[in-house]
């Protein structure tokens, strides 16, 4: 996790997200609705944004898996983290650990020429991130402050470098 | 959630065996819907045999055209795949326009296919359901099923497959590729899921202990211009209120092929199989196209407040045809 090794005994039960928070007391992945449906405990597992919530621990040994502690190099910010604070894309924050792990994975799926439900032709090789590109491809984070304008301002900064 | 043990599966054939000898066991793939539903306590397994790490991972041209999709391929990866992208978009269509971008990060092709449904009441263990425990009674009918099901119910069920990636693949006669304790068979994806009748328990032909190993698509040349449509309560992340995935071929005015299937409106993908006996051979006019839609729609049995997708139904049958024929020869 985030670059270093652990090792757990846990209960079968236990979620990504239980073992992250509780046992390695990493808290930037968040329990919002812990059933899938608000993304606020999205993580990058081997590289691709996840919920955690619904991944079991033990289903995932040996993953890397990278949460927004991980996304920082020491001071310096990741250039979203540092694009959302320039555009105000938060209130409260609770939604933003998993909005940003979601926004990373995201940019990687973009840049890899995947497709979403807002592309016009599937079979196109690029993808350009217009704003209803990035709102469909974040619809899977929840903010219910509703910060969604500056955040797709945020991204889309990013994207466009 | 009650406790259980995992075990991670070597092979098809080790999953198979373990889950033969535990009636108490189920496979685990991405995990999206069932431990969720282990969360809710509507699912207690007392094993779980993760067979998403199975090699079960590729998407593969094969002989003749055919297509065959390895059942741990991830949503994400099916809906990116190039071959799937030119040649069946509505399959990428379909993939893309359910969960999220996360979830479809982890959920499988087998997983998908065997996910259950998301019936309120199914979900809520303090609430009566005749597919949760059966003989319970449904508490749907007279209560919430706004986004319930109109064809193939029974006075038992009115629950509906949730599938986006499903529908697809029944316009597109998806063979399903399966192995189990007796041998490996296919089902085609039209017959592995249920009608409930009076046994809503359910929800596909496969016995305990039956893995998909696979989904083959059939070499189809009219897949190339096929199309996924989903109608639902907001713009993304949501269930289907209706679905279609289609597909037309018109030459000199006359329907040469046609694939219609429904989601969102019966227990299983619904294919319209009438509705493309009725369009088959005859004109590509608008007339025609309504008038298949209400011979498909004819036995449906809607519930007060979800009797909009009826009308819902025909009109996005209609709508999408004509996009559809309107680029070809009329």
């Amino acid at each position: 996790m985030n670059g270093s090794e652990h090792r757990l005994v846990l209960d079968t039960r236990t979620t990504l997200l239980d073992a992250l928070r509780e046992r390695l007391g990493v808290t930037g992945p968040k329990k919002g609705c812990d059933h899938g449906q608000c993304g606020a405990c999205t993580v990058l597992l081997d590289g691709r944004r996840a919920n955690s919530c619904l991944a079991l621990a033990v289903a995932h040994q040996g993953a890397d898996i990278v949460t927004i502690e991980g996304l920082a190099a020491g001071e310096d910010l990741h250039p979203l983290q540092q694009a959302f604070i320039a555009h105000d894309g938060f209130q409260c924050g609770y939604c933003t650990p998993g909005q940003l792990c979601s926004a990373v994975g995201m940019l990687r799926e973009a840049e890899a020429g995947w497709p979403s439900a807002v592309t016009a032709d599937v079979a196109a090789e690029a993808v350009e991130l217009s704003p209803d590109e990035i709102r469909e491809r974040m619809s899977g984070n929840l903010c219910r402050c509703g910060a969604y304008v500056n955040i797709v301002a945020a991204i889309a900064e990013v994207a466009a470098r | 959630m009650r406790p259980f043990q995992y075990e991670r599966a070597a092979d098809p054939a080790g999953a198979i065996a373990t889950l033969a000898a535990r009636p108490d066991a189920v496979f685990l793939g991405g995990g999206t819907n069932l431990v969720d539903l282990m969360k809710l306590g509507v699912a207690t397994p007392r094993l779980l045999v993760d067979v998403s790490r199975l090699p079960l991972d590729r998407v593969e041209t094969l002989p003749g055209g055919r297509v065959r999709i390895g059942a741990a391929v991830r949503n994400s990866d099916l809906a990116a795949h190039p071959i799937i992208r030119r040649a069946y978009p509505v399959l990428s269509q379909a993939l893309l326009a359910g969960a999220s971008g996360q979830l479809r990060n982890l959920a499988t092709v087998g997983g998908n296919l065997m996910q259950r449904t998301r019936c309120v009441y199914f979900q809520d263990v303090t609430k009566p359901c005749n597919k949760r425990q059966p003989g319970s009674g449904c508490p749907a009918r007279a209560g919430h099923h706004r986004d319930l099901a109109i064809l193939g119910t029974s006075d038992a069920c009115v629950a509906t497959h949730p599938s986006d990636m499903a529908v697809a693949m029944a316009a597109l006669d998806a063979a399903v590729h399966v192995q189990g304790p007796r041998g490996p068979r296919v089902v085609s994806v039209n017959e592995l899921h249920r009608l409930p009748g009076d046994d809503p328990r359910r929800d596909t032909v496969l016995e305990h202990g039956e893995l998909i190993t696979a989904v083959e698509l059939p070499a189809l040349p009219l897949a190339a211009r096929s199309r996924y449509r989903k109608v639902r309560d907001r713009a993304s992340y949501a269930f289907a209120l209706v679905s279609l995935a289609s597909a037309i071929h018109v030459e000199d005015g006359v329907v040469r092929d046609v694939r219609v299937a429904f989601g969102g409106v019966g227990p299983r993908p619904w294919r319209a199989w009438r509705a493309e006996a009725a369009l088959r051979g005859g004109p590509a006019t608008e007339a025609a196209f309504r008038a298949a839609a209400e011979a498909e729609l004819a036995e449906a049995r809607p519930l007060p407040d979800n009797a909009f997708k009826v009308p819902l139904a025909r009109n996005l049958l209609v709508r999408t045809l004509l996009d559809q024929a309107g680029g070809q020869s009329r």
